[in-house]
C-alpha cells in the first residue's frame, strides 16, 4: 500500500512538471505575479497616490484638504523660504557626495589593485559591517561623537584648535552652537553613513580595469599621474556615477540626520516630514515629494547617458 | 667602435617565491634583428620580456638597452614599446586616439598627431579606420591597431608578447609576413615571444629557446633544426626521433662505453628502402616493419617498428606517390637509410 502511494503522488509530480514544462507562458505569469503585483500596486500604486495627492490644496480657512486640481500647491514650492530648502539641500547632496567620491576612490582602487585577498575580504567586511547595524543606531553614535562635549570636540581643544573651531562654526551658513548641531555636523555624518555605497561601485569600476592598460600606458611614456588620469580615471568614472546615484538620492531624502544634527535650517525630508506631520498639508508635502523625485530622474538620465548602469 | 647590443641580458634572475621564473639568463639581441624568444608556457621568456619592458624588476644582473642600464628605469623612461598579447587597446578612445597616445603624452599638437596617426593606419594598412572604437574591430585588425600604437613611438627595439595568439592560423600566417615585412622595412630590433616553434621558425633572424627559467639554446632558424644541442630543443623545435642507449649504439656500431648514447634524426632525413637495398658507406640503417601510415595529402608519415625495438617516425612526400600506394604498404618489411651527418648526437637530459 505503502509503495503504491508514493508511486501515485510521485506520478501526479510528473504530470504537473510535464504540464507547466509544456506551457512556459504560464510558468512565467506564476514567477512574475507576485513581484509585478508588488511593483505596480504597491510601490507605482503609492507614488500615483503621492502624485495625486500634489495637484490637491490645503484651505487654509478650514485646514481641510480641498481634493479639487489645481497647480497653486506647487505655485508655493517657489517661495523663497521654500527654494531656499531645496537649494539647501542640494548643496549638501552635492557636496555629500562629490566628498564620498574623493573619499571612496583611493580606498577602491587600493581595494581593487593592491590589496591581497585577505586583505580584500577584509576590507570588504569592514566596509559593509556598518549595514548590517541599524541606521538610527549610527547617526546617534555621531551625535555623541559631535556633541559639546563629545570625543571630537575634547580632541580638537586638547590639540589647541579650538579658536578654529569656534571661527568654522560661528560661520552662519555651515555652522551652530556645537559641531553636533551644525550643518558640518550633518554633513559628516552623511558622508559617513552613504560612504560604502560609493566604495563598492567605483571598486566594481576599478577591477573592471586590466592591469595591461596600465601596463600599456606606462609602456608608451606616460608617467602614474598621466596614466591615472587619461586611462583610470575615464574608465572607472561610470562606478563613480553609480555611487553618485546612491549618496546623491539617499542625502537629497534624509529626514534624520537632520533631525537629530542639524540646526534650525530646514532640507527637503525635513520639510516633507513636518508638512504632512504637525501641519498636516499632505498636498504641499507630496508636492515637497516630487522635487527630490524630479531632480533623480533627470539624474539618472545623464548617468545613464555616462554609462552608470554598467558598473552597478 | 661597433654598435653596443640592443638588448644585453647579464646573469639575470627574477623568482617569485620558490619558482625561478627566470635563472640567471646572459643573452644578447643584435642591432636590427627580429629575435625569438621561444618555449613552452612558464619557461620564462614572457617575464624575460617583462623586464624589458620594465613592468617587472630583476632581484638580481643587469638589463641594458643600446649600452644604457635600464634595470632601475621605470617603463615610462625605456625606449622600448611593447604590443601586449591582449592588444591592451584603450575601450574609451578611438583607434586614432588609441594610435597617437604616446604622443598626446609626450604633448605633441594635435594637427600632427592626426597626421602621424594617419601615417601609421597606412603602414598597417588599415586607412580610414581611426574613427572607429577598439570594440567596432576585428581580432587581426585590433592587432594592427596595437602595432601601430606601439610604433607611433619610434621605439628602439619593439616587444611583441604572443601577439598573433588569438588569431586563427590563416590570419595568422598572413599576419607573419606582414610583420617580418614592417621589421624590414623600419629596420628596428623586434623581440618576439611566442610558444609557437613555426611561427619562430617563418620570422626569426635568431631565436632563444627557453626551458624552466634557463635559455637552453641560441641560434638561426636552421642552426636550432639542424643542430639541437639538447633532446628539449630537438623536441620543441620541429619533430624529432630520439634513438637512445643499445639500440642507437647498435646502429652506429659502437662499443659498450658504460656513457648513454643518445641521437635525434628528423623524421624527413630518413628514406624508406626494400630490405636488400645497398648500404653505403655514409649512411646508417636500421631494418623495420611498417605500423602505421597516415596520409596527410602533401606528404605522408610512416611509422616504422624497429627490429632493433622502438620505433620511428618517417615523413615522405607524395611526389610519385598516391594514398592507394602509401596506405597498401603497411605491414611491409623495410630497411630505412639515412645519412651519418643527419644524426645529431645530444646530451640525453630527457
Amino acid at each position: 500500500m505503502a509503495t503504491h502511494s508514493t508511486d501515485s503522488s510521485s506520478s501526479k509530480i510528473r504530470q504537473l512538471s510535464t504540464y507547466l514544462y509544456r506551457r512556459p507562458k504560464l510558468v512565467l505569469g506564476l514567477l512574475l505575479g507576485p513581484p509585478m503585483f508588488y511593483m505596480v500596486v504597491v510601490y507605482l500604486g503609492s507614488l500615483l497616490s503621492l502624485l495625486v495627492n500634489s495637484f490637491y490644496y490645503l484651505d487654509d480657512f478650514s485646514g481641510k484638504v480641498i481634493h479639487s486640481f489645481t497647480l497653486q500647491t506647487y505655485a508655493q514650492l517657489f517661495t523663497e523660504s521654500n527654494l531656499r530648502i531645496f537649494s539647501r539641500t542640494l548643496i549638501m547632496a552635492l557636496c555629500v557626495t562629490i566628498a564620498d567620491a574623493l573619499i571612496a576612490f583611493p580606498l577602491g582602487y587600493y581595494m581593487a589593485k593592491f590589496a591581497s585577498p585577505r586583505m580584500k575580504s577584509f576590507l570588504y567586511l569592514a566596509v559593509l559591517v556598518p549595514l548590517w547595524s541599524s541606521y538610527l543606531v549610527r547617526v546617534y553614535a555621531w551625535r555623541l561623537i559631535l556633541a559639546k562635549e563629545g570625543i571630537l570636540g575634547w580632541v580638537i581643544s586638547r590639540i589647541g584648535l579650538q579658536p578654529v573651531l569656534d571661527w568654522v562654526l560661528s560661520n552662519p551658513d555651515i555652522g551652530g552652537p556645537s559641531i553636533g548641531l551644525s550643518v558640518l555636523g550633518m554633513f559628516i555624518t552623511f558622508v559617513y553613513i552613504w560612504l560604502p555605497y560609493m566604495i563598492l561601485p567605483i571598486q566594481t569600476a576599478l577591477e573592471r580595469v586590466p592591469k595591461s592598460l596600465e601596463e600599456a600606458s606606462s609602456d608608451l611614456g606616460a608617467k602614474p599621474l598621466q596614466t591615472f588620469r587619461s586611462v583610470i580615471l575615464p574608465l572607472a568614472f561610470p562606478g563613480v556615477i553609480a555611487g553618485s546615484i546612491f549618496t546623491f538620492s539617499l542625502t537629497l531624502g534624509d529626514y534624520i540626520v537632520p533631525q537629530v544634527l542639524g540646526n534650525s535650517k530646514v532640507v527637503i525630508g525635513a520639510a516633507v516630514y513636518s508638512h504632512q506631520g504637525t501641519a498636516g498639508n499632505i498636498p504641499l508635502a507630496a508636492a515637497f515629494t516630487m522635487g527630490p523625485i524630479f531632480i533623480m530622474l533627470i539624474y539618472l538620465l545623464i548617468a545613464r547617458k555616462m554609462g552608470a548602469f554598467d558598473a552597478l | 667602435m661597433s654598435k653596443p647590443a640592443a638588448i644585453n641580458f647579464s646573469n639575470v634572475s627574477r623568482h617569485f617565491g620558490d619558482l625561478r621564473a627566470v635563472d640567471n639568463i646572459s643573452m644578447e639581441v643584435h642591432d636590427g634583428e627580429f629575435f625569438s624568444m621561444l618555449g613552452p608556457s612558464g619557461s620564462g621568456k614572457t617575464t624575460s620580456l617583462r623586464l624589458i619592458a620594465g613592468f617587472d624588476r630583476p632581484d638580481s644582473g643587469k638589463i641594458q638597452v643600446y649600452g644604457e642600464d635600464v634595470s632601475d628605469l621605470p617603463p615610462y623612461e625605456r625606449p622600448v614599446n611593447t604590443v601586449f598579447q591582449d592588444y591592451a587597446l584603450f575601450p574609451h578612445m578611438t583607434v586614432s586616439e588609441n594610435i597617437a597616445y604616446g604622443l598626446m603624452i609626450r604633448r605633441v599638437s594635435k594637427a600632427e598627431r592626426a597626421k602621424r596617426a594617419n601615417e601609421m593606419l597606412e603602414l598597417v594598412r588599415l586607412p580610414g579606420l581611426g574613427d572607429r572604437k577598439p570594440s567596432q574591430l576585428s581580432g587581426g585588425q585590433r592587432q594592427r591597431v596595437a602595432l601601430a600604437r606601439a610604433l607611433i613611438n619610434q621605439p628602439k627595439v619593439l616587444l611583441l608578447d604572443e601577439p598573433l595568439g588569438a588569431l586563427d592560423l590563416k590570419l595568422r600566417q598572413q599576419m607573419q609576413i606582414e610583420l617580418k615585412n614592417i621589421q624590414q622595412t623600419i629596420g628596428i630590433t623586434f623581440i618576439f615571444v611566442t610558444h609557437d616553434q613555426e611561427e619562430a621558425l617563418t620570422m626569426s633572424d635568431r631565436i632563444a629557446v627557453f626551458n624552466h627559467g634557463r635559455i637552453e639554446q641560441i641560434g638561426t632558424p636552421a642552426e636550432l633544426y639542424e643542430h639541437p644541442i639538447s633532446a628539449f630543443v630537438a623536441g620543441f623545435v620541429g619533430v624529432s626521433n630520439f634513438v637512445g642507449d643499445e639500440v642507437a649504439r647498435t646502429i652506429m656500431g659502437r662499443p659498450e662505453t658504460g656513457i648513454p648514447e643518445m641521437f635525434t634524426i628528423r623524421p624527413e632525413k630518413i628514406h624508406i628502402a626494400e630490405v636488400d637495398a645497398k648500404v653505403d658507406s655514409d649512411m646508417y640503417s636500421a631494418e623495420g616493419r611498417i605500423r602505421e601510415v597516415v596520409y596527410l595529402g602533401i606528404y605522408t608519415r610512416y611509422i616504422v617498428a624497429l627490429e632493433l625495438g622502438g620505433e620511428l617516425t618517417v615523413v615522405e612526400q607524395n611526389l610519385n606517390t598516391t594514398s592507394m600506394d602509401a596506405l597498401a604498404t603497411r605491414g611491409k618489411s623495410v630497411r630505412l637509410l639515412w645519412k651519418r651527418e643527419h644524426i645529431q648526437s645530444i646530451k640525453s637530459n630527457r
